[in-house]
C-alpha cells in the first residue's frame, strides 16, 4: 500500500479497518489522484431524546473511497442483474429489488465490525453480499440452483451469512428477532451490536414496539434501522404512518435520523450506534431516509402510485452513488480512470456470477425433505401415498 | 372435455397440453375446467375469478352503504387487482388502504363489524394471516359466543389469496384453511372458479359469522367463465357434486378440485370407471351429508388437498367418513396431499398432489 500512496500509509496504520488486498492494482502511478483524504460535510442528523449526535463532518481516505464506490457499485450491479433474470423467468417467484438504497448497507457495513450482526427483511441480496457471501452464492440462490447461499431452498428472500440472520419474508417479523440475536450478544459478552433493519411499511407493525419494548426493558445492543425508501408496497409514508418521523417512534429509544442517500453519512452514524449501544446505554432507533427506483417487488412496475418525473429526479439529483462518485472525484481522492477500473472489475464479476447462476445444477430431488428438523424421528416424510414415502436427510451436518 | 385426451396419451403430449392451456406457464399442474351450469337465469359476461371476486364486491358497495373494504394496497387495486377501479367508484372513505399490519386489520376489522358494518379486509396473502391469527381465532371467532350473542362481529369477511401459484416459495403459496377450521365460529370457504366465487364470496358477506374466504390464487387470471351479471348467492356449508360415478369418491377444494375432474377423466379412459368428484367448497362447515351419501354409494374415498398430510382438512374428513360409512367402505381411505415439509421454493412440482400422484393412489384404492 506504501509503495501507491506514501502519504496515506501512516494514516492507515492506525485505520483498524484491515486491508488485505490493495483496491486496484497499480500499474502507472499517474493514474492515481495525489489527494490521500478529504473531510467531507454531513447533512445535520436529526436526534430524537440524545443530547449530542455523530459528527457532522467526516474524514475520507482515498482507499475508503474506492472500496465505498466499489461495494456501491457491485450491489447496483446485482440488482441490475437479478431483474434481467427475473424478466427472462430464470428467477422464479418473488423478488425485491435494493437499487437506490445501497448507501445505506454499504456505509452501515463499512462502520461494522466483524462481531456485530444483522437481520433484515426480504430485501436482502445486497446485504448479503456485504456481509460475505459472493456475487454467485447471492445469484445462484435467486435462480434456486445448488450453489446459492440457502441451497436454493430459500430463494431471493431467504438469504443467509455469518452473522447475517438473514432475509425474512413476513413483513415487521424479524425485528423481535433482531433484539433476541442483540440479547445474546449481551449475554456472551462479545461486545456485539446487532442491526435490525425494517422497512417504513413495518414501522406501522405490532411486533415492532414489542421488540422496542424488550430491547430497552433489558438494554439490549440493539440498533433499529428503519430503512424508509418512501413506500410501504404502493402505499405512501404519509398515507400509512400516523408520525413520519420514523427516528422518534421508539418514543423511549433514542433516535436519529440519517440521510440515508449519502454513504457517508450512514457509516458515521452507524460508528456513532456501535459505540452507543456498546457502552451499555441499550437501543438506538436509527432513520435512513433512501429511496428505492423499483418497485416494491417485480410483480409492481412502481408506477401506480408515484410519477416517472419523483423517480426521474431522485435519480438525477440524490442518487447515491452518482453523488458519492462526484464528491470523491471533485475532491480529487480518485481519478475517473480508476472508478471506470472498478466498473469493469465488478461488471466482469457479476456478468459471470450471472452465467454460472444460470448452469448450475438445482440440489437434488431428495432435498425437499431434507432438514425439515434436526432429527426427524420417524424415518420418512408423510404426506404422498405411504408406498412410496420420502425420506428425511440432514443435508447439512449435525452438530 | 373427454375429447381433449383420447388419441394424445403419451406422457409428453399430455405435458405440452396441459402447459399450453394454462396461459404458457410451464409448472402450472391443473386443467382448469370451467363451470357450465349457471345458478341463476340471465345475461352472463366473460370473467376470470379475479373480475367475478371484484363483481361481488362492487355489487355488495353499492348495495350495503355500511359496506368498507380495506387492506394492503387495495386502494389500487391490491395486488392481484380484485379491488380494481372500487376506490374510484365508492370513494376513499369506503375502500382504503391499510398500514402493513395483519394483526391491526383484522382486529380494526372486527371493531367495525361488531359496530355494524359490513367489512370485508383483505389479506394480501394467506400466508400473512397468521399475524391476526389471534384476533382471528381468539377475537372474532368467539365473539358471539362471549357476549351471549350480544356483540357479534359476523358481518366481517377477511379475503385472502392462497395456495400454489407456480413460484410462490415459502410464503405465497400456503393453505391454511386447516388451522382455521380448528375454531368454531368461523367459517371458512374456498371457491373454485369465478361463478362460485362470486356467489360464495356474496353469501360470505351477508353471512352473519365472520368468514374467512380463501381465494386460489393461481385462478384469478387462469380461471374464466360466463359469469351471472346479476346477483346471486350460492350457500354455504353445501359442498358440489361435479361429476358422478359409482367406483369412486373424489372430494377437494380449489385448485385442487380440478385436478380431481382430470384424475376422474383419466380414471375413465384408462380404468374405464366412473367417479364422483366433490367439490367442498364450505371447509368449516363441511357438508357431511353430500360427502357421506357419496361415500356410501361409492365404498371408496380419495381426499386431496394442498397443504400437509398431518392435521390436514383431509384428516378430519376421514374420521367422519369412516364413522358414518365405516360398513360401506371397501378400501381405507386415501388422502393426496403436500408432503410434511415447508412448502419448497425450488421443488413445487414435486410438492403437490397432482394428477399423476391422484390417479396412482386412485388405482390403488380401487384394486385394494
Amino acid at each position: 500500500m506504501s509503495k501507491i500512496i506514501p502519504s496515506t500509509a501512516k494514516l492507515l496504520a492506525a485505520n483498524t479497518i484491515t486491508k488485505a488486498v490493495p483496491p486496484v492494482s497499480a500499474t502507472t502511478s499517474s493514474k492515481y489522484s495525489t489527494k490521500s483524504e478529504a473531510k467531507f460535510e454531513i447533512k445535520p442528523y436529526k436526534l430524537h431524546k440524545l443530547d449530542k449526535g455523530p459528527a457532522l463532518s467526516t474524514t475520507l481516505t482515498s482507499e475508503d473511497a474506492l472500496k465505498l464506490y466499489e461495494h456501491l457499485a457491485v450491489l447496483r450491479r446485482i440488482e441490475t442483474a437479478s431483474g434481467n433474470l427475473y424478466k427472462e423467468k430464470i428467477i422464479r417467484g418473488f423478488c425485491h429489488l435494493y437499487s437506490g438504497q445501497e448507501a445505506v448497507a454499504v456505509g452501515m457495513r463499512a462502520a461494522m465490525r466483524d462481531v456485530d450482526s444483522v437481520i433484515t427483511a426480504y430485501r436482502c441480496h445486497g446485504w448479503t453480499h456485504l456481509m460475505g457471501v459472493s456475487v454467485l452464492g447471492v445469484l445462484s440462490e435467486l435462480t434456486g440452483r445448488r450453489t446459492g447461499c440457502s441451497r436454493g431452498k430459500g430463494g431471493s428472500m431467504h438469504l443467509y451469512g455469518k452473522n447475517f440472520y438473514g432475509g425474512n419474508g413476513i413483513v415487521g417479523a424479524q425485528a423481535p428477532l433482531g433484539a433476541g440475536v442483540a440479547f445474546a450478544h449481551k449475554y456472551r459478552g462479545d461486545g456485539g451490536v446487532t442491526f435490525t433493519l425494517y422497512g417504513d411499511g413495518a414501522a406501522n407493525q405490532g411486533q415492532l414496539f414489542e421488540a422496542y419494548n424488550m430491547a430497552k426493558l433489558w438494554d439490549l445492543p440493539c440498533v433499529f434501522v428503519c430503512e424508509n425508501n418512501g413506500y410501504g408496497m404502493g402505499t405512501s409514508v404519509d398515507r400509512s404512518s400516523a408520525s413520519t418521523d420514523y427516528y422518534s417512534r421508539g418514543d423511549y429509544v433514542p433516535g436519529i435520523w440519517v440521510d440515508g442517500m449519502d454513504v457517508l453519512a450512514s457509516r458515521e452514524a452507524t460508528r456513532y450506534a456501535i459505540e452507543y449501544c456498546t457502552s451499555g446505554k441499550g437501543p438506538l432507533v436509527m432513520e435512513m431516509e433512501t429511496y428505492r427506483y423499483s418497485g416494491h417487488s417485480m410483480s409492481d412496475p412502481g408506477t401506480s402510485y408515484r410519477t416517472r418525473d419523483e423517480v426521474q429526479e431522485v435519480r438525477q439529483t440524490r442518487d447515491p452513488i452518482t453523488s458519492f462518485k462526484e464528491k470523491i472525484i471533485s475532491n480529487e481522492l480518485v481519478t475517473p480512470d480508476q472508478l471506470k477500473e472498478i466498473d469493469a472489475k465488478v461488471r466482469k464479476e457479476v456478468d459471470e456470477a450471472t452465467k454460472q447462476s444460470k448452469s448450475e445444477p438445482e440440489v437434488g430431488i431428495e432435498e425437499l425433505s431434507g432438514d425439515i428438523y434436526y432429527n426427524n424421528l420417524e424415518p420418512y416424510i408423510r404426506g404422498i401415498h405411504p408406498n412410496a414415502p420420502l425420506e428425511h436427510v440432514n443435508v447439512m451436518p449435525r452438530n | 372435455m373427454a375429447s381433449l385426451v383420447t388419441k394424445k396419451s403419451v406422457l409428453f403430449a399430455k405435458f405440452v397440453k396441459n402447459a399450453s392451456n394454462n396461459s404458457k406457464r410451464l409448472s402450472s399442474h391443473f386443467i382448469y375446467f370451467p363451470d357450465n351450469e349457471k345458478p341463476v337465469q340471465g345475461e352472463t359476461t366473460k370473467m376470470n375469478m379475479m373480475q367475478a371476486i371484484n363483481n361481488a364486491m362492487d355489487i355488495t358497495l353499492k348495495n350495503d352503504p355500511t359496506a368498507v373494504l380495506f387492506g394492503e394496497d387495495v386502494g389500487f387495486g391490491g395486488v392481484f387487482r380484485c379491488a380494481l377501479g372500487l376506490q374510484e367508484k365508492y370513494g376513499k372513505d369506503r375502500v382504503f388502504n391499510t398500514p402493513l399490519c395483519e394483526q391491526g386489520i383484522a382486529g380494526f376489522g372486527i371493531g367495525l363489524a361488531t359496530a355494524g358494518a359490513t367489512a370485508i379486509a383483505e389479506i394480501q396473502f394467506a400466508d400473512y394471516i397468521f399475524p391476526a391469527f389471534d384476533q382471528l381465532v381468539n377475537e372474532a371467532a368467539k365473539a358471539r359466543y362471549r357476549s351471549g350473542g350480544m356483540f357479534p362481529c359476523g358481518a366481517l369477511t377477511v379475503r385472502a389469496p392462497s395456495g400454489a401459484v407456480g413460484h410462490g416459495g415459502l410464503y405465497h403459496s400456503q393453505s391454511p384453511e386447516a388451522f382455521f377450521a380448528h375454531a368454531p365460529g368461523l367459517r371458512v370457504v374456498v371457491p373454485r372458479g369465478p361463478i362460485a366465487a362470486k356467489g360464495l364470496l356474496l353469501s360470505c358477506i351477508r353471512e352473519r359469522d365472520p368468514c374467512i374466504f380463501l381465494e386460489p390464487k393461481i385462478l384469478y387470471r387462469s380461471a374464466t367463465e360466463e359469469v351471472p351479471v346479476e346477483d346471486y348467492t350460492l350457500p354455504l356449508g353445501k359442498a358440489q357434486v361435479l361429476r358422478e360415478g359409482d367406483a369412486a369418491t373424489l372430494i377437494g377444494w380449489g385448485t385442487q378440485v380440478h385436478v380431481l375432474l382430470e384424475v376422474a377423466q383419466m380414471a375413465e379412459e384408462k380404468l374405464g370407471i366412473k367417479c364422483d368428484v366433490i367439490d367442498l367448497q364450505s371447509i368449516l362447515p363441511w357438508d357431511e351429508e353430500t360427502v357421506c351419501n357419496s361415500v356410501k354409494k361409492t365404498g371408496r374415498c380419495l381426499i386431496s388437498h394442498e397443504a400437509p398430510l398431518t392435521s390436514g382438512f383431509g384428516a378430519e374428513l376421514a374420521a367422519t367418513i369412516q364413522d358414518e360409512c365405516f360398513l360401506h367402505l371397501e378400501a381405507p381411505i386415501s388422502r393426496v396431499t403436500g408432503w410434511d415439509a415447508p412448502f419448497p421454493h425450488v421443488f413445487e412440482p414435486f410438492y403437490l398432489p397432482d394428477k399423476w400422484r391422484c390417479f396412482h393412489a386412485l388405482s390403488q384404492l380401487i384394486n385394494y
